[in-house]
């Protein structure tokens, strides 16, 4: 074994390069084929003694290694693979977990991220541009400017994705959208949607489940989503708190009643959405109680003001604060731990997972008052994280991402139009689930025959030449891009021997370097992680 | 319809024929012109089947719907078209459905639905789709539809969707291939075939082949379409498009279907004569015209669809002139074989005494029951045979077919 240090930069490799080791590997000079990657000493210390305990040397083959950094990141590049082979996999876990300030990206990627609008403008001055388009007699230039905000989202969605060093973090702000899932064409959510992944899910994707959820309950996108701008004393709407407690936290089985549902949902009274300064002429005593924080509102004078009973509480009547007392109480809840680590783990490692590695989660989950961070460190230290079997099958969003960071690695894209086309293709286009429940994210619901024919479309669109990734829209700015060359020195250090016999035979019977991206993104194993 | 020849499949299947997955769907989804056709349509939101079937001698209707009852049609004030005693139907679904009604090929069953009262889309979804026992342990890999395939073999299936929805979950391999907007062509012949060596050991190597397949197939059924696209032809589009697409397969090759359409979930303004959810009604029923009008005469005569949702909506109106989650809804039977009885079912007034949990329609047809009675009818099927699909159900005729 040796360890890291003594095989500096084994993957920093230029295309140029590439060629040179790749014949070297295949000569069987390549040493680090047995090469093992080590925690570093300083990645020991436990910030939250008693909590999710690093193991004190982790060590992982390459195989292993490839497993946790293609399960734990939207796919395995050779930058990221790189990264964690050369810290070791503990320190890697270690800095993908931390609650870290979000960083910048590379240059190429920020700076197209740094010109959007949803980036130069707070939601509030958003919406008042809009205003104005709105009560034009033409509506059409309305409906094409939030058309374009919600682009701008989706683009800042897959750059960052595919280019954030936080890899586990933008993984996470994906999976919390889905959880806390709203649907672009309702109303003017379009406009909302920049917002919510900045202001209500990224800062907190590693945080407390707490800060979440009451980030979401306080955000316009899901007031509006969810109906509950309408949700008023006397014209009660139970959209929001239904799903509040069947999706969101407690599941449908978490023990709540018809009954919890109906006082949940006079709780939520008066919690809604206001896109102006206005603000509505109130009475005396309800002033004070009024709160607009950005396009969030409470208006004390929608508010059911009589005391509620739930899960066991008496909530005393007092406005926007008794939201928070249900909020507290749902976020600690036993029902939630289990629900939201049993879907975090299927998300991140199997359909089904062990049993016992969700119930470590949960108790981690309540002991550090649902540290969303020191929870996937218990998942990410087990031992289950990186075995083999029984894998994951990508869902769309995995598939088109890995694909996309395997074949280009950090060559960062032009174009992310033929990434959501894909996306929208495959069934799972962002932001395009109608529903609440968000998107499934098991095999069954994405391995159907069809799904595979368009997979194999999309593996020749990437494999075949750069599938209009590497050119703007309007066509002002084009680099060139041939195809890629996946058949590199990353693919015989960690992924041949991985593979079947049968895929091996494929790619090895096939001339052409284009057929052969063509088969490798197709193959199997490409379907898992 | 050849009932001894369905007889005769269901026996095979109830003396556990063994279905291999891959050929036999191939073989039979290459030419099968005369077996009964039956797609299931789910509207997925739980549609307001009160805006559907308006309950014209309901006073009280009227009373809890202030804003969004439908007002009957009079003179030239457009409203809800007569249907049969106590019913009308929505104008925006009779106009493109009407030559149906004439030739009675129409159907509704209202107070239908299931015995599910959690009044979540997602659990009543599930638990429909599933087809199981609601106080029994669940098994989530055996969808009715796919377990009514394992009962027709020689017979082939398609889901029209991106997805293969529970519904068809199970051990018998179905298609699926979503039918909207463009459609592609695919790999050549030795990429396919190197794919196809590639998966030939693996757990995914059926659907691989029949996704080749599935994609050939559609490609030649949808030459002519194409053809008249390139010269220009007007075409229909969105849901009219798909459900034509859908009859052209269904007539040549596939004898089971299955497509869900959304947008359903009217907690907000749902509109009246006009609105969103009279424009969604509209483009349902003339895609459902457009679906019997392309399957022809012939191939009509032996299909029934079946329109069905997860559940129906509170019967007052909320108070953002929409209308929340309820429970029994409203079903359509369509079919160029149907018995002629334009409301089926058990039935009774809607008024506040009625109502389930002093809030919905109640539920007087269990959707398994009814069903069952329909698919005995359809296809002939034995009692183990049904039993299988619909486990310890008894089946209720209500004389659709």
């Amino acid at each position: 074994m040796a360890p890291p240090a003594q095989a500096p930069h084994a993957l920093r490799l230029t295309r140029r390069q590439t060629l040179l080791t790749l014949s070297a590997t295949l000569a069987g000079t390549g040493s680090l084929l047995t090469a093992c990657a080590r925690l570093p000493a300083q990645a020991q210390a436990n910030p939250h003694a008693g909590i999710a305990r690093e193991p004190a040397h982790l060590t992982l083959d390459n195989p292993g290694l490839y497993r946790l950094v293609n399960r734990l990141s939207w796919g395995a590049s050779d930058a990221e693979l790189n990264l964690a082979y050369q810290i070791g996999p503990g320190a890697y876990i270690a800095q993908q977990t931390a609650d870290a300030t979000p960083a910048a990206l590379p240059p190429a990627a920020q700076s197209q991220i740094d010109g959007l609008t949803i980036t130069q403008k707070p939601l509030i001055t958003i919406l008042g541009d809009l205003e104005d388009m709105r009560q034009a007699d033409d509506k059409q230039p309305y409906q094409k400017e939030l058309t374009r905000l919600a682009r701008e989202a989706a683009s800042r969605h897959v750059l960052r994705a595919l280019y954030s060093p936080q890899q586990l973090r933008e993984h996470m702000v994906w999976f919390w959208f889905n959880h806390f899932n709203v649907h672009q064409h309702k109303h003017n959510i379009r406009a909302m949607l920049g917002d919510y992944e900045d202001q209500a899910l990224r800062p907190h994707a590693l945080g407390r489940f707490r800060d979440i959820l009451g980030a979401v309950a306080h955000h316009p996108a899901m007031l509006r989503y969810l109906d509950n701008d309408q949700n008023a004393a006397n014209h009660i709407n139970e959209n929001y708190a239904r799903e509040l407690l069947e999706l969101h936290t407690l599941s449908v089985d978490g023990g709540y009643t018809q009954r919890d549902v109906q006082e949940l949902a006079r709780v939520l009274t008066g919690h809604g959405v206001r896109h102006t300064d206005k603000i509505p002429k109130l009475r005396r005593e309800w002033a004070g109680l009024y709160v607009h924080d950005g396009a969030y509102e409470f208006n004390p004078a929608r508010h059911d003001f009589d005391d509620k009973a739930l899960l066991g509480l008496t909530i005393k009547r007092r406005g926007a604060g008794e939201l928070d007392e249900v909020l507290d109480k749902l976020a600690t809840h036993p029902a939630t731990a289990r629900f939201v680590c049993g879907k975090i783990a299927r998300f991140m490692l199997s359909d089904q997972p062990p049993d016992t590695l969700v119930k470590r989660m949960s108790a981690t989950f309540i002991s550090t008052q649902g540290h969303i961070g020191e929870t996937l460190k218990t998942l990410l230290y087990a031992p289950e994280f990186t075995q083999a079997e029984p894998g994951k099958f990508k869902d769309p969003m995995h598939y088109v991402l890995s694909a996309v960071r395997a074949a280009y690695d950090d060559k960062v894209i032009l174009n992310t139009q033929p990434v959501l086309n894909w996306l929208n293709r495959l069934g799972e286009g962002l932001y395009n689930r109608q529903t609440p429940d968000g998107y499934p994210q098991t095999e069954d619901a994405w391995s159907s025959s069809g799904q595979m024919t368009i997979r194999f479309d999309i593996a020749r669109a990437i494999g075949n030449n750069h599938g209009g990734l590497f050119k703007t829209d309007d066509g002002s700015r084009a680099e060139q891009a041939g195809f890629p060359q996946l058949a590199r020195a990353s693919y015989y250090q960690f992924t041949r021997a991985m593979l079947r016999a049968d895929t091996r035979q494929a790619l090895d019977n096939t001339a052409s370097p284009q057929d052969w991206n063509t088969l490798y993104l197709s193959a199997p194993e490409f379907m898992y992680r | 319809m050849q009932r001894r020849r369905f007889l005769s499949m269901a026996s095979l299947a109830g003396a556990g024929m063994a279905v291999s997955p891959w050929s036999s769907r191939v073989l039979a989804a290459t030419n099968d012109t005369t077996s009964p056709r039956f797609l299931l349509v789910f509207l997925r939101g739980g549609y307001d089947a009160l805006s559907l079937l308006v309950p014209s001698t309901s006073s009280f209707y009227q009373e809890v719907r202030p804003h969004i009852a439908l007002p009957l049609a009079t003179g030239d004030k457009p409203g809800a078209m007569p249907l049969a005693e106590q019913w009308a139907l929505h104008p925006a679904v009779e106009a493109p459905l009407r030559n149906l009604l004439q030739a009675r090929q129409l159907s509704f069953i209202p107070f239908a639905g299931t015995d599910d009262t959690s009044r979540s889309h997602f659990e009543t979804q599930d638990s429909i789709e599933l087809g199981q026992a609601l106080n029994g342990q669940r098994d989530f890999q055996s969808g009715f539809l796919n377990r009514l395939a394992s009962v027709l073999p020689g017979q082939s299936a398609m889901s029209f969707t991106d997805q293969l929805p529970t519904i068809f979950r199970g051990p018998v391999d179905i298609a699926n291939t979503s039918l909207k907007g463009k459609i592609n062509k695919g790999l050549d012949k030795p990429m396919q075939s190197a794919l196809a060596g590639m998966y030939a050991h693996h757990p995914l190597g059926a659907k691989v082949r029949e996704g080749f397949d599935v994609r050939q197939e559609v490609s030649m059924e949808m030459a002519d379409e194409m053809e008249a696209a390139s010269r220009n032809a007007v075409s229909a589009n969105g849901f009219d498009q798909e459900a034509r697409r859908m009859a052209k397969l269904m007539r040549d090759r596939y004898a089971l279907g299955f497509v869900d359409v959304g947008g359903w979930d009217t907690h907000v303004g749902q509109g009246q004569v006009d609105g969103y959810l009279a424009t969604h009604l509209g483009q349902l029923a003339s895609g459902l015209a457009g679906f019997a009008d392309e399957m022809g005469p012939e191939a009509w005569r032996r299909t029934t669809v079946l329109v069905i949702s997860e559940f129906g909506r509170t019967t007052r109106e909320n108070g953002n002139k929409g209308t929340d989650h309820g429970h029994g809804s409203v079903y359509w039977a369509l079919g160029g074989g149907l018995a002629g009885k334009t409301v089926a079912g058990e039935q009774t007034t809607i008024e506040a005494k009625t109502l389930f949990q002093n809030r919905d329609l109640p539920v007087l047809n269990e959707y398994r029951a009814v069903m069952a009675g329909l698919l005995r009818r359809q296809y002939g099927l034995s009692p183990s045979a049904l039993d299988k699909v619909f486990s310890g159900v008894k089946p209720v005729d209500i004389g659709l077919i």
